[in-house]
């Protein structure tokens, strides 16, 4: 086939629309025609143009919260309709069924919080640099987050334990920027994360240990700030620190 | 694949409908150009789509279903009569052997983010909304033809016109800089 009628074709090959037995043969032509080749390379680096520059607007928090309760609706008022029909034990099975249905919710809400904030820990640790702000020094590494995020938090002494500080940078959580600080215990990186807690609230978590993706978490508020160890440590080891860390202050 | 015939359990809704959120905030702002309608777009949509789902049916395609209901939406709007106006359905004739690549074509390399962005600001609404639904949210052709209610032979050929006029605006963009090429 001429080149021509191949490159009629090429953006239905490119958007995955060619059936797989022509699409292999145009493959093979494209492998030995520079021109066309060079034609596909510039469609691509259009549609990748396209692709990134379309992805432009984020909705904002307040829009998020009122769709969330507006999808959580029809299941409130389904089981009111049926409370008017039937006797309270069905009442009883309904509530049930809609708080499990709310805790699944609630649980897949929270994994996808916990898978983002596992995100951020490996993000960091696989940047050529994990931290911005260099230091094992808590006088040096607090007030490098001054006017960076939007609340201010303490940071308690860890000399003479095993767990060393190595810095800090800022990361976002639901839209929200926080510390992110690394603390190293025997090569092991853990994360520290501290959001304000009206940003974490979105997010639905609730305190206590987690075992997530292969991470261990703990999660604590405290002075209106939501704390998070994220870490690859054992179980024991995110509690001694976030019992440090509490302790300390 | 069987699909059983029957409406979706309510407590779905929310599983299918709350996920595709971000992306028909980003779609509804691009149709109107405007915050504040984009907000009021998304919401409607999302009451519309919760008023009808008892009666969507297991094997439609959801996404595309959200989709349709936001653009009718938005072509009920002010703005989006407005846009309706200049609107012609495009001829599923038109040939679509594109013009050999020509030197201009390399200064898409260097059309940036911005560009592109402006450029797909300037588009009609018929040529923007299509490529946003393929090349951002990769929405296969049958699914395109569902969300915009038309035949897959129009979307083809849809998309290419919107294609070059997309080139044509950046080469004109990028146009001053063609002799330094």
């Amino acid at each position: 086939m001429a080149c021509e009628a191949w490159r009629g074709k090429l953006d239905a090959y490119l958007d995955g629309e060619l059936e797989p037995a022509e699409a292999a043969v145009l493959g093979v032509h494209l492998r030995g025609c520079a021109a066309c080749a060079a034609d596909a390379l510039h469609r691509v680096q259009l549609k990748r143009s396209v692709a990134s520059a379309g992805r432009r607007y984020e909705p904002g928090a307040a829009l998020r919260a009122k769709i969330a309760l507006h999808g959580a609706k029809p299941q409130r008022q389904i089981g009111w309709q049926w409370s008017v029909l039937v006797v309270p034990a069905a009442l009883v099975l309904i509530v049930s069924v809609a708080t499990s249905l709310y805790m699944s919710r609630e649980n897949a809400r929270r994994q996808r919080a916990y898978s983002e904030l596992a995100d951020l820990h490996v993000a960091a640790l696989a940047s050529a640099t994990p931290v911005d702000v260099l230091s094992s020094d808590r006088h040096t590494v607090k007030p490098w987050f001054q006017g960076k995020i939007p609340f201010a938090f303490d940071l308690p002494d860890l000399q003479g334990s095993e767990f060393a500080l190595l810095g800090g940078r800022v990361a976002y959580f639901a839209q929200t920027p926080g510390a992110h600080l690394i603390y190293q215990l025997r090569k092991h990186e853990i994360s520290l994360f501290i959001f304000p807690g009206a940003a974490v609230e979105t997010a639905g978590l609730p305190s206590g240990a987690v075992h997530a993706l292969s991470f261990n978490m703990e999660t604590w508020t405290q002075d209106g700030l939501q704390y998070f160890l994220v870490g690859d440590v054992a179980p024991g080891d995110i509690k001694t620190l976030s019992q440090l860390l509490r302790a300390g202050r | 694949m069987e699909v059983p015939d029957q409406p979706l359990p309510a407590a779905t809704f929310d599983d299918l409908a709350l996920p595709l959120f971000d992306q028909l905030y980003n779609f509804a702002r691009w149709l109107t150009a405007d915050t504040a309608e984009a907000e009021d777009l998304v919401q409607e949509t999302y009451a519309k789509a919760l008023r009808g789902f008892p009666s969507f049916r297991a094997g439609t395609n959801f996404r595309a279903w959200m989709y349709r209901i936001l653009r009718n939406s938005f072509l009920s709007t002010r703005t989006g009569l407005k846009t309706a106006i200049d609107f012609k359905e495009d001829d599923p004739e038109i040939s679509l052997l594109a013009e050999s690549s020509t030197p201009e074509s390399l200064l898409l390399e260097q059309a940036n983010r911005q560009m592109v962005q402006q450029a797909l600001d300037e588009l009609p609404v018929h040529f923007r909304e299509i490529l946003l639904l393929c090349e951002v949210e990769d929405m296969s052709y049958q699914e395109i033809a569902e969300t915009l209610s038309i035949p897959a032979g129009t979307v083809m050929s849809r998309l290419f016109r919107a294609r070059k006029a997309l080139r044509s605006l950046l080469q004109q963009r990028l146009g001053g800089g063609r002799h330094g090429v």
